[in-house]
């Protein structure tokens, strides 16, 4: 049968070529083969007899959901989430703290203090709107720029800075470079710098969920729209489609990878366009309103737990220089930056929003920046004075149990301490 | 401390700041400049950096068909080794990848076997483990499995390795003896400006597929006067930095300058003196030179900041046995980073650093 209808196909197309004019008619028998779709295994879809190439403008771009405007006024009523008092200052804190942390923490690398730095400005609208429509329980995979995630869902600020300090109060035990932070009791899982590769991880922790009776978790993955770029990503979105794992895939548009502009990372409709070509259920939310995200990933958390995969683009900008190794004005001028940082600034959206509800105002915020301002410097100060942990610990948790080879290399540099003590900063290292 | 603090605002910092990862250098060594003249004319002084912009500079401007791309090249790159390079060659000679390393060892691995130069740059050493695949198995056997009929060997892989101070697990690392352990790849190591230069000139024009690794601690931290003009440096000869007969020390890349300390301290302290060789390329490296060496001096030292076990010194302790097993005094003896992960607040405990090298060296003569 379809053998016969390829072959008057055939003869089809070379009648009409033959007069030089290739209809783009469409022949409601052909192009139905008897049947609605085709049924190839690989895709069920209609046939049709006109030849079409689509590409990026065969789409609408896809929209981006927004609850607030930039004076933090709700766009429309019945999309403004209900949410108590408490959880919206909590959101609104955890942004003011942030902030404060990033200021003087990026300082304190300009001074020596720390080794390295990333600042959150600009995104602190999708840390606490997506950490807020989340369970304690759910489980997060993080990238490093999702600082107000951690924050919101508990972490201190004195765990965040002596992790950054690598003192031994650090979880982390000083082994990894500041702002990879991790916390097993808050279910975030500890930040890893190769980009992309907790995106396949994230799915398969979601999976293992999936399988716990009466599973009720999700896991969240946040990401980069550089990271995106990587083969861990396609292979997260695959998987996540086609085992139908209760993940969030939340991807974090800020338009910049270090130096690369997002038009030179992707072609296309973004990151968002790539979820429903492969079966995840997509949307795109504007990233610097809390609310707004707050909506999207209550919404996707509904479905996650359904086994129903989801992605998230979130747009934003991202404000501050990649890191304390990057000076952003070699690619990117100050004027660009500008704009968001005072029209679609996602802090000051969202304490709009607040003072219009009669929950925030001057004087509260004056007292919130010296309040988190100081305790930072606090905080630092006493990190500071920590002593690292014992240069032991650069041994341990190599292996569950530590091997013969390894034990024999400790005790090699314990010998070689006993002679040489004195070329080696002891002094900073915790003692046994 | 809170004063300083308090009056920089976010806008001042966003301008006042200047910044590249490598003011912050740890100091486990001392640099010793190579005072090498491998042609004669005009020098300039140049860190490792501007070497290492000048060979591509050579090569963007002598070869057609040659294309320098990574992730964040098209501004310099993060070390600014492409600094400049695309306003003078153009965006479609010099230019910025979709960050994915899998597809820029591929990308490059094709462009080379369409005959056309590729210079591809993976931001650090530490990343280029997704592109394993591409380079083991494709850049690797390209030849290989097509009977001599194709071959990759246009293709060059830069990438920043080795410990920098604060850049914890991964950004520190040292991959060469992964990729030695494929056959069909170069692996290239410099240890500063002059070396780099005609090291990655011959890598670029090499007829098979290259890994150049750049200590990135090396990128700033000295300047020597390295020719202006094009030159070479053979792959697979060993340089011989100081003669000896107590013992032989085999580096290569920062560790290099280790061993040169540790050699000044030996002559000093304990009046010896030790022949300290760098490999400089670690695949194919050079068995004559080191075991040539290594019978005259009857005792061998290797070093590495890569962890011991099936470290590249492995091989070289191998191979040194197996030569000059009659000439032995003693057991080969490595001075390499730990078996564990490069750790961030211990890497001084970490390093091969020069007290441990001088004392395992102390070991060696005293065997
Ligand atoms: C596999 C890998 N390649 C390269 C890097 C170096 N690197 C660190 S962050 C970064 C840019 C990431 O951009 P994006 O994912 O958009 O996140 P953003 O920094 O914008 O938050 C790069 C290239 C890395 N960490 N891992
Ligand atoms: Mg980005």
């Amino acid at each position: 049968m379809a053998l016969r209808s390829g072959l008057s196909l055939l003869r089809y197309i070379s009648l009409r070529t033959s007069s030089r004019v290739l209809s783009t008619h469409i022949n409601p028998e052909i192009n139905q083969n008897g049947e609605k779709t085709a049924e190839f295994p690989g895709a069920k879809a209609p046939y049709v007899t006109e030849m079409k190439f689509l590409n990026e403008n065969s789409y609408e771009s896809i929209p981006i959901y927004r609850v607030l405007d930039n004076n933090g006024d709700v766009i429309l009523a019945n999309e403004e989430p209900t949410l108590d008092k408490e959880t919206l200052l909590n959101m609104y804190k955890s942004m003011v703290q942030l902030n404060q942390m990033d200021k003087i923490l990026y300082e304190s690398q300009r001074q020596g203090r720390i080794s390295f730095y990333m600042t959150n400005y600009g995104e602190e609208g999708m840390h606490v709107g997506s950490a807020a429509a989340l369970s304690p329980q759910d489980l997060i995979f993080a990238q490093y720029r999702e600082v107000g995630v951690l924050l919101y869902r508990g972490m201190t600020i004195t765990e965040l800075i002596n992790q950054c300090y690598g003192n031994h109060e650090d979880p982390g035990k000083g082994r990894h470079m500041p702002v990879h932070y991790g916390s097993k009791q808050l279910n975030v899982v500890t930040i890893s710098s190769p980009l992309a590769t907790q995106m396949p991880q994230a799915v398969g922790a979601a999976y293992a969920f999936k399988r716990t009776p009466d599973n009720d978790r999700c896991v969240i993955c946040y990401f980069g729209e550089g990271a995106a770029s990587e083969g861990d990503a396609f292979a997260a979105f695959n998987f996540a489609a086609t085992l139908d794992c209760p993940v969030i895939l939340f991807c974090r548009n800020n338009g910049y990878a270090i130096s690369t502009p997002s038009s030179e990372q992707y072609r296309g409709d973004g990151i968002a366009a790539r979820g429903p070509s492969m079966g995840l259920h997509t949307i795109r939310v504007d990233g610097t309103d809390a609310l707004a995200v707050y909506n999207a990933v209550a919404r996707a958390r509904e479905l996650a737990v359904k086994n129903k995969p989801v992605l998230i683009e979130a747009m934003s900008y991202r404000v501050g220089h990649h890191s304390t190794s990057d000076d952003s004005t070699a690619y990117r001028s100050l004027e660009e930056i500008q704009k968001w940082t005072s029209d679609e600034n996602p802090v000051q959206k969202l304490r709009l929003y607040l003072e219009r509800k009669g929950l925030w105002n001057e004087e509260s915020e004056k007292s919130l920046i010296k309040e988190s301002r100081d305790f930072v410097v606090r905080t630092m100060q006493d990190a500071e004075k920590k002593k690292k942990p014992h240069w032991k610990e650069m041994f341990e948790d190599v292996y569950y149990d530590m091997p013969l080879k390894l034990q024999k290399q400790m005790h090699e540099m314990e010998d070689h301490l006993r002679k040489y003590e004195e070329h080696y900063p002891m002094e900073n290292y915790e003692k046994e | 401390m809170t004063g300083i603090l308090a009056q920089n605002t976010l806008s001042r910092s966003l301008l006042q700041n200047v910044s590249n990862i490598v003011k912050r250098l740890s100091s486990h060594f001392t640099y010793y400049p190579d005072e090498s003249k491998p042609i004669d004319g005009q020098t300039n002084k140049m860190n490792m950096m501007q070497a290492i912009n000048n060979a591509m500079d050579i090569t963007l401007k002598t070869d057609s068909s040659s294309v320098l791309f990574g992730e964040d090249v098209a501004f310099g790159g993060v070390f600014r080794c492409a600094l400049g390079l695309q306003e003078k060659y153009g965006k479609d000679r010099v230019f910025n990848t979709p960050l994915c390393e899998q597809g820029i060892a591929g990308f490059g691995i094709g462009m080379a076997t369409a005959g056309a130069t590729a210079i591809a740059e993976i931001q650090f050493a530490d990343y280029i483990f997704p592109a394993f695949d591409q380079l083991v198995n494709e850049a690797a056997k390209c030849r290989y499995r097509s009977g001599g009929q194709f071959d990759c060997g246009g293709l060059t892989v830069r990438a920043p390795c080795g410990a920098v101070g604060h850049g914890g697990l991964y950004h520190s690392q040292s991959p060469e003896a992964f990729f030695t352990h494929a056959p069909g790849l170069k692996v290239v190591v410099p240890r500063g400006p002059i070396a780099a230069k005609g090291l990655l000139l011959s890598c670029i024009r090499d007829r098979d597929p290259c890994i150049f690794l750049e200590p990135k601690i090396l990128y700033r931290s000295a300047a020597e006067e390295v020719p202006v003009d094009s030159y070479e440096i053979p792959i697979g000869k060993a340089h011989i930095l100081r003669e000896g007969d107590a013992a032989t020390l085999v580096a290569w890349g920062t560790q290099v300058h280790v061993l040169l300390q540790v050699a000044d301290m030996a002559s000093e302290k304990l009046g010896i003196n030790c022949e300290v060789i760098d490999l400089m390329s670690i695949l194919p490296w050079d068995e004559e030179t080191v075991c040539n060496s290594v019978k005259k001096t009857g005792r061998c030292l290797v070093a590495h900041e890569a962890p011991l076990t099936s470290g590249f010194g492995a091989e070289l302790a191998a191979t040194v046995q197996a030569e000059c097993f009659l000439h032995l005094e003693a057991p080969v003896s490595r001075v390499t980073g730990w078996d564990a992960p490069f750790p961030h607040v211990f890497e001084p405990f970490y390093l091969p650093d020069t007290m441990r090298c001088f004392s395992a060296l102390q070991q060696l003569i005293n065997y």
